[in-house]
This record gives structure tokens, C-alpha cells and sequence, in this order.
């Protein structure tokens, strides 16, 4: 047993057996009745989403200028939005992958539907980089490398191509990943549900899975490939999101420390997104002992880790921009600090660097409703971060002359908004249609299930 | 039913009758009345069929829709084809080949006097106005009221038919009309006709008109422009006895003083000035020389943003400084004020000798024009750096005065028929002499102007007039010399030349304009070998031989060398107001052009409006005004101008190098009826000009409003964010020096900043084999006059985005003009740099693109793909020039007809979320390529112009091949002056710089040394 060699708050709570885990978490999707609460807050993700489909609408009708960009500042909310949405992706990713193959066992309640997260952050993450463009129609296809008789191939050496690549494979492993992970699970509400259209579905969707120990065993290996393929793209995917930056030549995004520091922050980002949606849901259907006080807690310590380092990055930015002696980098530290987007730049320092240390302190670490609002503030504090790096970097760059300001307008934050409905939505229908925490796993972790050696 | 409305139907009859103007009979009781129901009778195709078919699903209509739903039945299937004609020439017009343009030489007058042009016509469309190199107020340069000519021709809100209170006419019942009043004039000689006109140099209008008067002796003829030249000519009259016009020679000139003369902008011959000017100012490092220009002004200009030493005064203080100044070059001349300069400047002006000269402006009295007289005959210039010629304009000076008293016979209801020919006087006239109210009292009030505005609104008949392109003239440039101004293209609408409309009421009333103007010069000309001489100057652009000879004039004394007597009496507490014609739209006769509404104003960078320009420390003074950049454009507040019991509210705008105490207004906004671009944008400041003072007075009083109001400038404002004035000088991006500095050490310029070592980068060298364009723009020549980014929005098909889209930082031009200041705040030393692509050999804007869409020529152009551009606007954030502009929303006007005539048919027109840029006019190179393969032969240098380079009236920016080491450009990058724009970043732009040159004269404290290097 995991929990045996050092005193440890166990992963799964009291008194739970093979058959009330699986209840417990089956009974979810496979309840009668669903309860008023999901109907509330699906309609309510549900209308935000058709505010994003009406903004949608009116953009490609009208063009990209109802949002607030302009020149000197050619992106806005759009790829803020966009590196925001990727980075609280990667904490499924490292979640499932890293976690996996380093033999974290407490990941296993809430890999699912971290899992799910990052799918669906995916998904609203690469609605920007579609709809940012002036002529989506044809953009949306004339960045993949694809023979046409143009004879014209894309340009390989735009991060905006490496992108394509980078959040395409993320995208595809990512939901293979989650797919395959969620097969035995399939198997286990087709054989439970009632309904004969559930018992169709979830029997397609099941792959024939019966459980014999070729299965499991093709599974596992499936599974870790899967997770190996999975564990450079943590690194990778907002490495070569930050090249769109550290690739030009604009004050504040050519700088080398980008990759690692935009990991980092990813992961930070991504842990406090997970916080953010796994407190409220076991809350909401009594799942604490699944998802329990140790999980929360480490889920704290791999934010506050990732946090300390974004800060380090701050602090090197700082650093670099004064020992360079360049003009424009210390002109533009001292537009950050001084300039007329000042507040956003303290706003960060105090999102991401101040607020975070307090979980230094075990008793807020472990504060439930406490860490619910720091993960909230991290939110905040990434999505300023874009904001700082994207808008603070392009309003005053290197000509006196060129320089503008930038606000974000009502559309703007309606496509934000939007893709947050468009997030829940997904959330929502997720937790209804699917188990949230991975049925088979958390079976693993109850006493007596450990194998003594060997594959399971 | 008043009688005024009864002839709406029965009108539409006559016409049709041949336009007689017949009594009117009735038919019928019905139609007496007027009932609906004859009205409605009276449209249908056969008013006599007694009885139509009308039940809606009768026979007809049911043989219409079964008709109709089988043609849509069958056609369901294809998509329609819009329905296009091809009309091939039957027989070719000589020396037409489809698609390549065609040059006319013509002339356009602003503010009467003419400015030489050659037009581009497609195919019969004028598409481009170009400068005339062989006319002398041009030699090849425009300005942006030249180049917006074009636009002008195509504006969709141009009148577009005769008139007669709101309801349509025609020509033929406005003749009739006026024939018949013209002959109630007669038994008084016509008392009561009176003709108002603009500045008129036109020697064929100036001919008919003094017909007509001979005519009718006791008819009067009043010309009058907004912006007068009254004192100018009074000044003349004062010292000379007689409005002679000064011909300044610039190029001649060392030492220049200018008493508020703004020769760069607004002197009919700034474009020739311009050039004679800076061809002092293009250094060469072989033999350091150049001339000095002194500024003395009331309100910044850009004459004032060229001089080496500028001193802002108050307007109303430029008479005494100019007295000492006189006195102290011994000329007996009273009523100086003392002030530290007139010392050292008299010295300087005295050394210069015969090579010195002395302009004063026209917003400055009489007096001061005189004194400038007679310090140029005492320092000897007269003969070398000035002439003196009689005035081109048939009715010289004293325009303010006729227009009152054209007023004051209005109002005692003298006059009986009032022509107005081109005017606006509703709007432009001053506020004091009650223009609106007196023309309200003349019986028949006649209009003639290319848009219904103001004044058409208040009169009787309203004619449409033909555009300068669309009509034959002939105008004098301000040394005389006369153009004929031919058409390009038949009038668009029902537009008729001032000509034709004096024809009316003259001896032949329907004589066309051509044989007007033909037979005029056939006249003067004489008959043999007439031909010849005409085509001869309709082909050169000038009347060989018609410039004014030069006239011996002898300063003599007068009252004006007496003090006056109000000059001792400085207010010191009210404030002065200066008025101004506006940078873009002039007068206001601009006003519905949109790229003039949209180009920002030299200086101010303002655009699609006026503001009340104050200074820094006045700003303080009046409880300090807040000024702040937004994202939607510039807040700032209204302030409320009270001024001799008018008042107006205004957006205040803090000036760097305004005089204290002072605010300057523009003149030219605030139309009420201008179209639909320029109705209602700014405030209009001839609601509180008087006659007395057109240009600027006493006692004004500013009042705080309280209100805030959003404006459009496309440049921040360094006295807003002190960091852009220092960064700008910490970036290298403008090097500047004295030429004593330049002349102890050309390296100067190179050692301002980073130069990057050679060979740094990993990758070997790209090696340019054949033509590689460049481009090298002198930054001491540019006098930041606009008139390239104009030229390069004609050229380029370039949308105009309107007051919003500006604010957020989306103008669209391909290239601008930054404005540097340095120095202090009080008197900054300005430099203007334009900017457009560099054309980068290592582009940053080419690597980010996802989709190749901008990529690197052979030639080393920068080329922006539209068709491939996918708009994700990254190359635009990594450009560090930020030349780049991009279609946010759809800002071509793809619907309206008479654009899609205007528009230069060999450069795309782009579409909403396309990036655009400067190319280098692709099209020209193209053009010069292909004329130089079908003749065999290399392009020269000098073939290829671009747009901005032609325009350029300063000859400022060069454009050629850079591996060429004889071309002119390759030379200028040599030259020790030449350096480019962010070196340090390696992207090694095809377009440099030379380094503005300044030749300050030590002996006169310059601001850098009083506020030292800000």
C-alpha cells in the first residue's frame, strides 16, 4: 500500500469497497434524475455559449475591428485568450502523463477530468487563433502543409505554423489519451445502464471491452505509450507557444527564458484551474472522499512550486532588461512599472507572486474555500500575465511615433466570456454524460488491490 | 397650396416639351387642384386612357407573374450574371493604348492662383494628379489640395442638378430665367447686379465679366476669398503706391526672415518656394553650406517647424519687433519694441547684404508688409532675392472691404440679382457683417458651386458646377504665367464652368466653355499660327511668354513708418486669437474630402477636425487642461471662446512652440451642409471672425465648459508623456546637428548611433544581384507638408476610416509623417520624418507570416501578397517601424460608382482582413520595366518614381537603384549624412535618412542650450 511507508493522508476516503466506489461514481451519469442544480448551470453555460456564437457571427460578418485591436496593437484578448486557455490545459496533461509514469497514485481521482479540462481548454484556446485572423475562411486551412496547386506551402519558419503543429498534436493525443483511458470505464456503464440507447452508446464507444487480462494488459501498455507520447508535449506545447513571442523582436517577447518560464506558468495556471473545478464538484455530489484533503493539498504545492517559478521569471525579466543596458528593454520595465498599464503590472505581482506565497502556510494550504479563492486570483494573475507580455510589449515598442493604447472592447470580453460558457457547457455535459473520476483507478487505490508484483 | 409648389408635375410635361418656358394653361379643373388622383394620372404612361386595367389580379398582371415564374423557374438552376457591356473602340483614339495611362498638363487654382499639373487619365478616367515640372509655381511638386482634386471630381455628394428653390430644373429655364431678369436689369444698367466671385486670375472669366459690366455700368463686381491677401496688398500700396506682387527667390537668398510669412504652406507660390528653399538646405559634405532661416510667428507653422532660429509672438507683436528691427538697420521707422533678437539678426541680415530677404505674412497689417518692402531695398535684395511683378489676380487687395459693402447694398435692398460664382460666403464670410441675413433681402440669388451648401441653401437657383477636371479655364499662377485648364473627362453630372454660366449673361448664352476660352486666347493670341501656340500650351501646361513682367518700384515713406498708435498697448490680461486656414481643409471648401479630413494636420497630427491650439504654459494658466490618451482617441476638454460678444466652443489642444497667451483657431470646419463626410466635423471658427481682424484680435476670453470631447490624433503628444520625447532621442531615430557641427565632423551622424558590425549574423550573406531599389529621404529638406502621404493615397487607392476608426489607432496611410520636437516646450526645435516601409533586407514582418503571405523580391521589395494574407497581423507586431495597416473592417467604399472610377486601376484594391503596406509603387517599377524591355534598353535612373517622390515639392525623398553607384540615391547613401531607421536591430531597411541640418547663428541663444538636451 502506498500509504504505508510514511504517514500520509490516504487517497481515497474511509470505509469505500470495489462496489461503492463504482456506485458512488457511476450513479453520477446513471442516476434517474438529474438533479436541478446541472439544469441551472447548463442553461446558464448553455446561453453563454450562444452569446459566443452571436459574437462569432457578427466578427466574421463584420471583420476583426469590433474587437479593440489595432496598430501598434495588432492582438489583444484574442492570443491572450488563446495562451491563457492553453495553459490551463497543461495541468491535465502533466496530471495523466507525468504523473502517471512517475507513479503518483493520488492523481488517479482527478486525472479524468483534468483530462476533460485541458480537452475543452483545447478547445476554446484554438477557437482564437481561427477567429483571430482577418480572413478566417481561408486561414482556418491555408496554415496546414497541405499540396494545392498553388504550389505554395506554408511558411515553416512563423511560430504561427509551429503552433498549428504544436496545439494540433496536443489536441489529438490529448483526447486519444483521455479516450483510451476511459475505455474500461465505458464498459462499465454500458453494463450498468438501463436505458437501451445509453447501453448502444456507451457500448460503441467501449470498444467490445470485457475486462480479460489481454485486455488490460494491451491497455496498460497503450496507456503508458500513450502517457510517454504525452509527457514531452507538456513541455513542448507552450514552449513553442511562447516562440510566437520570443521569435520576434518586440521589446518583452524576445527573450530566451520564455519556454520554461511559460511552462511554468502553464502548469501553475493549469493546477488552479483544476482546483477551481474540483472543489465545487465534490462539493456539489459529495465526492470528498475521492477527491480528498491530500489530493487538494498537493494540488497547493505543485501551484505554489510553479508559482515560485514564474515569479523567479518575473524577477529575471526585471533583471536581464536593467543588465542589458538596452534601451527598449529598460524603457519597457520601466513602462511596466510606471506607464499607463502600470495597474495591470502590479495587479500580476500581486496575483501571482504575493497571493501565492501565503500557501507556505500549512492551515490555508489545507483551507478549502480559501484555496478556491487563491485559485481564482492565479486565474486572474495568468491572464494578466498575457495581457502584460502581448499588450504592454506591442503599445510602445520601438518608434516614439507608433505608440497607441489598447482596450479591450464589449465584443472582447464577449468572446472571452464566451468561450467560458463554451468551457462549462462542455464541463457540464461531461460530468452528466461521462464518470468524472475514473471508476477502474479509483479501484486500484483501495486496499487489496495492489498487485504484489508485476502488471496488473 | 402656395403657388411656389404648383409646377411639380406640369414641370416635368415642359421639359419634355423641349424646355420652353410656356404661360401655363390647365386642362382641367383636376388639374388646377392638383388632386392626388390627376397627380397620379399625370405619371402613368398613357394619361389618356380613361380607364387601366385595375384589378391587381387582372389579365395583366396575372400574363406578368406567369411570365416571370416561368423565367424563374427555368433559371433556378445558374447563378446571374451581372449584366456588362464591353464596348470596344470602333476607332482607337491616338495615342491611347488600354492600360497604359495618359498625361494631360492642366492647372488647378487654389485660392485663385494656378498650380501646374499633369493628370493621369485611365482610359479616359482621371485617376492621379501629378505636378507639371515645366509650370513654374509647381516644377513637378503638389500639395495635398492638388492631389485631393481627384477625390474632389468623384464625390459622390457633388450637386448634381440645376436648381430652382429645392426642385429640379434645367439649364434651359435657368437661361430663360436669368435672361429675363437680365432684362429688367437693363433700363438701370443693372444697379442692381451685383457678381461675387473668388480670387479670379482667369484671364477668359476676367474678360466676360468686365463684358457683362461694360454691359451694365452700374453693375458691380466683388471678389472675395476667406483667405484675403488684403494686407498684402495694402502693405504693397503703402510703400510702393501701387499692389505690386514680390516674387521671392529663395535659392538666391542666405539669410531668409519670415515676419509670419508661412511660405512652406499657404503663399500662392509655396510650391516653388519650397523647393527654392530647401535646395539650400540638402548639405553636401564636400562644401558645408547652407542658407539660415529666421521665423518669427504667432502661431506654429510649418515654415516655423523649418527655421533654424523661431521666435513665437504673439501676432499682435510682430509689428514692433519688425519696427526695431528696421530701425536697427537704420531705416527710419518708429515704434519698435526692443527684444534681444534684433541685434544679431540685423547683423546677420545686414552681412547677407543683397543676399538676405524679409517676407512678412499675410495675416500680419499692412504696415508690416511695407517695412518688409523697405528693408529688402535697403539691404540691396531687390533684383536678387525678390522682384516685384503687378498681381495676378484681376482685383487686387481690399476684398474684405467690397464684401462689406456688397453687404451693406444688400441690406439697404439695392440689389436685385446676386451671382455668386464658387463662393460660400454664408458659411466663410465674417461673423460681424451679417452675410445670411443680407443675402435673405436680394431678390434673385444665383449659385453656382460644386456642392449645395450653405449659400445654395439660402438661394434661389443653385447651379451645379463643373470640376476643374471636367471643365476648360485658364488661370494665372502667381507670377502670371498662364495654364489652360483643359477637362479630363465629360462632367460626371449636370456640371456647367463658371464660363458657361457667365455666358448666360453675356452676348452668347449657350457659347460653351471651350470656344470661351478658345476664342479668348484666339484674341490675344492673334489667328496666325494660332493653332500651333494653342496646342503648344495646352501640351506644355503654360502660355509661353504670359508671366507678368517685373516692375522697378521704389519704397517711399508714409505714415506707416510712424508708430501706431495701439501697438504700445499690449493686453495683459486677455488673450489673443489667432485664425488660421486649416492645414487639410483650408477654407473649408475641402471639407467633404475624406483624405483631407483624415490627414493628420502637420504639427498637431491631428485629424477630422479643429481644435483651439494654446501653448504649454498658457494651457497652465488657464487651470491647467487635461489631455489624456485613450483607446478610442484623445480625450480632452471644451473649452468655450468668448470673443467681441460671439462665442464658440471648442476641444483645446496643447500646442509645444505656441506664443503665450494666444490661441490659434482653423478656419474650414464646423460645415453645416459640406456632405456627408464633412458636415458637422470640428467647430466653426468664422462664427466669431470679424472683418476688422481677419487673422487675429484682442480680448479674448477662455471659459472652462466643464465638458470632455474625443478626438482623433494619430501621433501622442510628448508634453502629455514626457518619456516619447526622451526615448525618441535615446533611439537614434532622429539625428540631427548644425552644420558647423556636420562641417568639424561629417562622422557625427553615423557616431549618433548603433552602428551594428558587419557579418554578425550566423548565415553568409545575401548577395543582391541586379536592381535593388532604395530609397533615401532628406530629413533637412522635408518640410513636412503632407503632400506625399496624399499623393500616396491617390496612387495607392489608400480608404479613408473615418473620425471612430482613427482614434483607435487605424488610420490606414502607407506612409506618415512623424513629427519630433526637441527642446523645450516653450520653442522646440521640430523635426519631420516620414515614414512609410523600409523595406527591410531582413524583413522581421517576412519570417512570422504562417502563410508566406509578405516576401522578399529579387529585387529586395518587400512584397505584400493580399490574395494570400490570411490576416493574423503578427507581421504588423513584429514590424518595429510599424508601417504596416491593416483592414479591420471593410473600409473601401466597394459601392459607390464614382469611386470605382477614381480608383487607380494598376493597384489593388484590398478588402476587409488583408494587411497592407507601402510597396514602393510596384506599379511604377512595372511600368518602367516593361517601357525599358520595349525600348531595349536598361531603366535609367530617375524612370521610376514613386508617388511620394513626385509629389514631394521639396524634392526631400529619392528613389533608384541602390547596386547603381551613379544613381542619385546610391550617392545620397553615401554621403556622410545617411543613416537608417533602429540599426541595432539588424533588419538593414533599403530606406534611409539623411540627418536634418540646422544653421543656427551663435549669436542668438538657440533652445537647445537654454533647456539643453531634454
Amino acid at each position: 500500500m502506498a500509504s504505508t511507508h510514511h504517514v500520509e493522508q490516504p487517497v481515497v476516503g474511509p470505509g469505500h469497497t470495489f462496489v461503492t466506489v463504482t456506485d458512488k461514481i457511476a450513479s453520477i451519469v446513471l442516476q434517474k434524475k438529474t438533479p436541478l442544480g446541472w439544469f441551472f448551470g447548463f442553461a446558464i453555460s448553455f446561453s453563454v455559449l450562444m452569446m459566443l456564437l452571436a459574437t462569432l457571427t457578427w466578427l466574421v460578418a463584420k471583420g476583426v475591428g469590433i474587437w479593440g485591436v489595432n496598430v501598434p496593437v495588432g492582438w489583444g484578448f484574442d492570443i491572450i485568450n488563446f495562451v491563457w486557455w492553453i495553459g490551463i490545459g497543461h495541468a491535465g496533461t502533466l496530471i495523466s502523463a507525468i504523473l502517471l509514469l512517475l507513479r503518483q497514485q493520488w492523481r488517479m481521482s482527478i486525472n479524468r477530468f483534468a483530462e476533460a479540462m485541458t480537452l475543452f481548454a483545447v478547445a476554446c484556446a484554438a477557437l482564437y487563433p481561427i477567429f483571430h485572423m482577418g480572413r478566417p475562411w481561408v486561414g482556418a486551412y491555408w496554415l496546414f502543409p497541405y499540396p494545392n496547386t498553388m504550389g505554395l506551402w506554408p511558411n515553416f519558419r512563423s511560430p504561427l505554423i509551429f503552433d498549428v503543429f504544436a496545439v494540433g498534436t496536443y489536441a489529438t493525443v490529448s483526447l486519444l489519451f483521455w479516450y483510451v483511458g476511459m475505455v474500461p470505464d465505458l464498459a462499465t456503464l454500458r453494463d450498468r445502464a438501463q436505458n437501451r440507447g445509453a447501453k448502444i452508446l456507451y457500448g460503441v464507444f467501449a470498444l467490445g471491452w470485457r475486462g480479460s487480462a489481454r485486455h488490460w494488459n494491451n491497455y496498460e501498455t497503450a496507456y503508458l505509450i500513450l502517457a510517454a507520447l504525452s509527457t514531452p508535449l507538456v513541455v513542448s506545447v507552450h514552449s513553442v507557444v511562447s516562440l510566437d513571442f520570443s521569435v520576434g523582436i518586440v521589446p518583452g517577447w524576445h527573450a530566451t527564458i520564455f519556454p520554461p518560464y511559460f511552462v511554468a506558468g502553464a502548469i501553475y495556471a493549469g493546477f488552479a484551474m483544476v482546483l477551481i473545478l474540483a472543489i465545487p464538484l465534490r462539493w456539489a455530489y459529495g465526492l470528498q472522499d475521492f477527491v480528498t484533503m491530500r489530493h487538494i493539498e498537493n494540488m497547493a504545492k505543485v501551484m505554489l512550486a510553479t508559482g515560485l517559478v514564474v515569479g523567479y521569471g518575473y524577477m529575471m525579466e526585471a533583471f536581464t532588461a536593467w543588465y542589458s543596458g538596452n534601451t527598449y528593454e529598460k524603457f519597457l520595465l520601466v513602462n511596466r512599472a510606471l506607464g499607463p498599464y502600470s495597474w495591470a503590472y502590479w495587479s500580476l505581482i500581486l496575483c501571482n507572486v504575493v497571493v501565492i506565497n501565503t500557501l507556505w502556510v500549512k492551515s490555508l494550504r489545507t483551507n478549502v474555500p480559501y484555496l478556491f479563492f487563491v485559485s481564482l486570483v492565479v486565474s486572474v494573475g495568468m491572464w494578466l500575465e498575457r495581457f502584460v507580455i502581448i499588450v504592454m510589449s506591442l503599445h510602445r515598442d520601438f518608434l516614439p511615433s507608433s505608440w497607441g493604447n489598447y482596450r479591450g472592447t464589449v465584443f472582447d470580453w464577449s468572446t472571452f466570456i464566451g468561450t467560458l460558457g463554451l468551457f462549462a457547457t462542455l464541463f457540464f455535459l461531461f460530468i452528466r454524460f461521462l464518470p468524472a473520476i475514473s471508476i477502474f483507478e479509483m479501484r486500484t487505490l483501495l486496499p487489496g488491490a495492489q498487485p504484489r508484483e508485476g502488471k496488473a | 397650396m402656395s403657388r411656389e409648389h404648383v409646377p411639380a408635375v406640369p414641370d416635368t410635361l415642359r421639359r419634355r416639351a423641349g424646355g420652353t418656358v410656356a404661360p401655363r394653361y390647365w386642362k382641367s379643373l383636376e388639374e388646377l387642384k392638383e388632386t392626388p388622383a390627376f397627380l397620379e394620372l399625370l405619371r402613368r404612361e398613357f394619361p389618356e386612357q380613361a380607364s387601366v386595367f385595375e384589378d391587381p389580379r387582372g389579365r395583366r398582371e396575372f400574363l406578368t407573374l406567369m411570365g416571370a415564374s416561368l423565367a424563374l423557374g427555368g433559371l433556378t438552376a445558374c447563378t446571374k450574371q451581372p449584366e456588362e457591356r464591353i464596348v470596344p473602340y470602333v476607332r482607337q483614339p491616338e495615342q491611347l493604348v488600354p492600360g497604359r495611362p495618359l498625361f494631360f498638363a492642366s492647372a488647378v487654382a487654389h485660392d485663385g492662383y494656378a498650380r501646374g499639373v499633369l493628370v493621369e487619365s485611365h482610359e479616359g478616367r482621371p485617376t492621379k494628379v501629378e505636378g507639371n515640372p515645366d509650370h513654374p509655381m509647381s516644377l513637378g511638386g503638389t500639395d495635398v489640395f492638388g492631389q485631393a482634386h481627384v477625390l474632389g471630381l468623384y464625390d459622390p455628394d457633388r450637386a448634381k442638378s440645376v436648381l430652382f428653390a429645392g426642385q429640379e430644373r434645367t439649364w434651359a429655364q435657368f437661361r430663360a430665367a436669368a435672361r429675363e431678369a437680365l432684362g429688367r436689369q437693363k433700363p438701370g444698367q443693372g444697379a442692381g447686379l451685383r457678381i461675387l466671385t473668388g480670387r479670379v486670375t482667369s484671364p477668359a472669366l476676367t474678360a466676360q465679366i468686365q463684358a457683362i459690366l461694360a454691359e451694365y455700368p452700374a453693375a458691380r463686381w466683388v471678389s472675395w476669398e476667406p483667405a484675403d491677401r488684403d494686407a498684402a496688398r495694402a502693405g504693397a500700396v503703402m510703400a510702393f503706391g501701387e499692389a505690386v506682387e514680390p516674387q521671392p527667390r529663395l535659392h538666391r537668398a542666405d539669410v531668409v526672415l519670415s515676419l509670419e510669412a508661412d511660405f512652406v504652406a499657404s503663399h500662392p507660390a509655396s510650391l516653388r518656394l519650397v523647393r527654392e528653399f530647401t535646395s539650400r538646405r540638402k548639405v553636401d559634405p564636400e562644401k558645408p553650406e547652407m542658407n539660415r532661416l529666421y521665423v518669427v510667428e504667432g502661431s506654429p507653422s510649418l515654415t516655423g517647424a523649418s527655421a533654424d532660429h523661431r521666435l513665437a509672438l504673439r501676432s499682435s507683436e510682430i509689428e514692433g519687433f519688425a519696427r526695431a528691427l528696421a530701425a536697427a538697420l537704420g531705416l527710419g521707422v518708429e515704434g519698435g519694441v526692443p527684444h534681444p533678437w534684433v541685434e544679431p539678426l540685423a547683423a546677420d541680415l545686414r552681412r547677407a547684404g543683397a543676399r538676405a530677404l524679409v517676407l512678412a505674412g499675410e495675416t500680419q497689417p499692412a504696415a508690416l508688409h511695407a517695412i518688409a518692402h523697405a528693408i529688402n531695398e535697403a539691404l540691396g535684395a531687390v533684383g536678387t532675392t525678390v522682384t516685384y511683378t503687378a498681381a495676378a489676380e484681376a482685383q487686387p487687395g481690399g476684398e474684405r472691404a467690397a464684401l462689406a459693402e456688397l453687404v451693406r447694398e444688400m441690406t439697404a435692398g439695392s440689389v436685385e440679382v446676386l451671382l455668386l460664382l464658387d463662393v460660400n460666403p454664408v458659411y466663410a464670410a465674417p461673423a460681424d457683417i451679417g452675410f445670411a441675413e443680407a443675402l435673405d433681402k436680394v431678390a434673385l440669388r444665383i449659385h453656382h458651386g460644386l456642392y449645395l451648401d450653405e449659400t445654395a441653401e439660402r438661394c434661389h437657383w443653385h447651379l451645379p458646377a463643373a470640376h476643374p477636371l471636367e471643365s476648360w479655364s485658364d488661370a494665372r499662377a502667381a507670377d502670371g504665367t498662364v495654364s489652360i485648364v483643359q477637362p479630363l473627362i465629360a462632367p460626371l453630372y449636370d456640371g456647367r464652368s463658371p464660363h458657361e454660366v457667365l455666358a448666360v449673361f453675356g452676348a452668347r448664352p449657350e457659347q460653351k466653355g471651350y470656344d470661351i476660352v478658345r476664342n479668348h486666347w484666339k484674341e490675344k493670341l492673334g489667328e496666325s499660327g494660332f493653332e500651333k501656340r494653342w496646342n503648344r500650351a495646352l501640351h506644355d501646361g503654360i502660355v509661353a511668354g504670359t508671366a507678368l513682367p517685373e516692375k522697378a518700384v521704389r519704397v517711399r515713406g508714409g505714415e506707416w513708418t510712424k508708430a501706431p498708435s495701439r501697438a504700445a498697448s499690449p493686453m495683459p490680461s486677455g488673450l489673443e486669437i489667432a485664425f488660421r486656414t486649416d492645414p487639410a481643409v483650408h477654407d473649408g471648401r475641402f471639407a467633404n474630402l475624406g483624405w483631407l479630413q483624415e490627414l493628420p494636420k502637420p504639427l498637431t497630427k491631428l485629424t477630422w477636425g479643429n481644435a483651439a491650439l494654446v501653448s504649454p504654459r498658457t494651457a497652465q494658466a488657464l487651470g491647467g487642461f487635461r489631455v489624456e490618451q485613450t483607446a478610442r482617441g484623445h480625450v480632452t476638454e471644451v473649452i468655450e471662446l468668448r470673443y467681441r460678444g460671439r462665442s464658440i466652443k471648442a476641444p483645446v489642444w496643447i500646442l509645444p512652440g505656441h506664443p503665450d497667451g494666444a490661441v490659434t483657431v482653423h478656419l474650414g470646419h464646423g460645415r453645416s451642409r459640406a456632405g456627408r463626410v464633412g458636415s458637422g466635423v470640428g467647430f466653426n471658427a468664422y462664427a466669431i471672425r470679424t472683418n476688422d481682424a481677419p487673422w487675429f484680435g484682442d480680448a479674448l476670453e477662455v471659459v472652462p465648459t466643464g465638458e470632455t470631447t474625443r478626438i482623433a490624433c494619430t501621433q501622442d503628444h510628448w508634453t502629455i508623456e514626457q518619456p516619447e520625447h526622451v526615448q525618441a532621442e535615446a533611439r537614434h531615430v532622429v539625428r540631427a546637428a548644425t552644420l558647423a557641427e556636420f562641417a568639424a565632423d561629417p562622422h557625427v551622424i553615423r557616431r549618433a548611433g548603433h552602428e551594428p558590425e558587419p557579418g554578425l549574423s550566423l548565415y553568409p550573406e545575401h548577395r543582391y544581384e541586379g536592381r535593388a531599389w532604395g530609397m533615401a529621404i532628406d530629413m533637412s529638406a522635408c518640410v513636412g507638408c503632407n503632400a506625399c502621404v496624399t499623393a500616396c493615397q491617390a496612387e495607392n487607392n489608400i480608404p479613408v476610416v473615418g473620425k471612430d476608426q482613427v482614434g483607435r489607432g487605424r488610420e490606414m496611410h502607407w506612409i506618415r509623417i512623424d513629427r519630433y520636437y526637441q527642446g523645450p516646450s516653450e520653442s522646440p526645435e521640430t523635426v519631420h520624418q516620414p515614414v512609410l516601409c523600409m523595406h527591410c533586407e531582413n524583413a522581421p514582418c517576412e519570417v512570422v507570416c504562417p502563410v508566406a503571405a509578405t516576401v522578399h523580391s529579387e529585387e529586395g521589395l518587400n512584397e505584400m501578397v493580399y490574395n494570400r494574407c490570411v490576416g493574423t497581423r503578427y507581421c504588423s507586431n513584429n514590424c518595429p517601424y510599424k508601417v504596416r495597416r491593416f483592414n479591420f473592417l471593410l473600409y473601401q467604399d466597394w459601392t459607390t460608382p464614382t469611386f470605382k472610377m477614381m480608383r487607380n486601376p494598376e493597384v489593388t484594391v484590398r478588402s476587409r482582413g488583408v494587411m497592407e503596406k507601402c510597396t514602393y509603387c510596384v506599379q511604377r517599377i512595372s511600368r518602367a520595366r516593361i517601357d525599358a524591355k520595349n525600348e531595349r534598353r536598361e531603366i535609367r535612373d530617375g524612370d521610376i518614381v514613386t508617388a511620394c517622390e513626385a509629389a514631394c515639392p521639396a524634392q526631400a525623398i529619392v528613389f533608384g537603384d541602390v547596386n547603381d553607384p551613379e544613381s542619385r540615391v546610391a550617392k545620397l547613401k553615401a554621403g556622410a549624412r545617411n543613416y537608417a531607421l533602429l540599426t541595432e536591430l539588424q533588419t538593414r531597411p533599403r530606406t534611409s535618412y539623411l540627418a536634418a541640418l540646422r544653421n543656427p547663428n551663435t549669436e542668438i541663444p538657440s533652445p537647445r542650450e537654454e533647456g539643453g538636451h531634454g
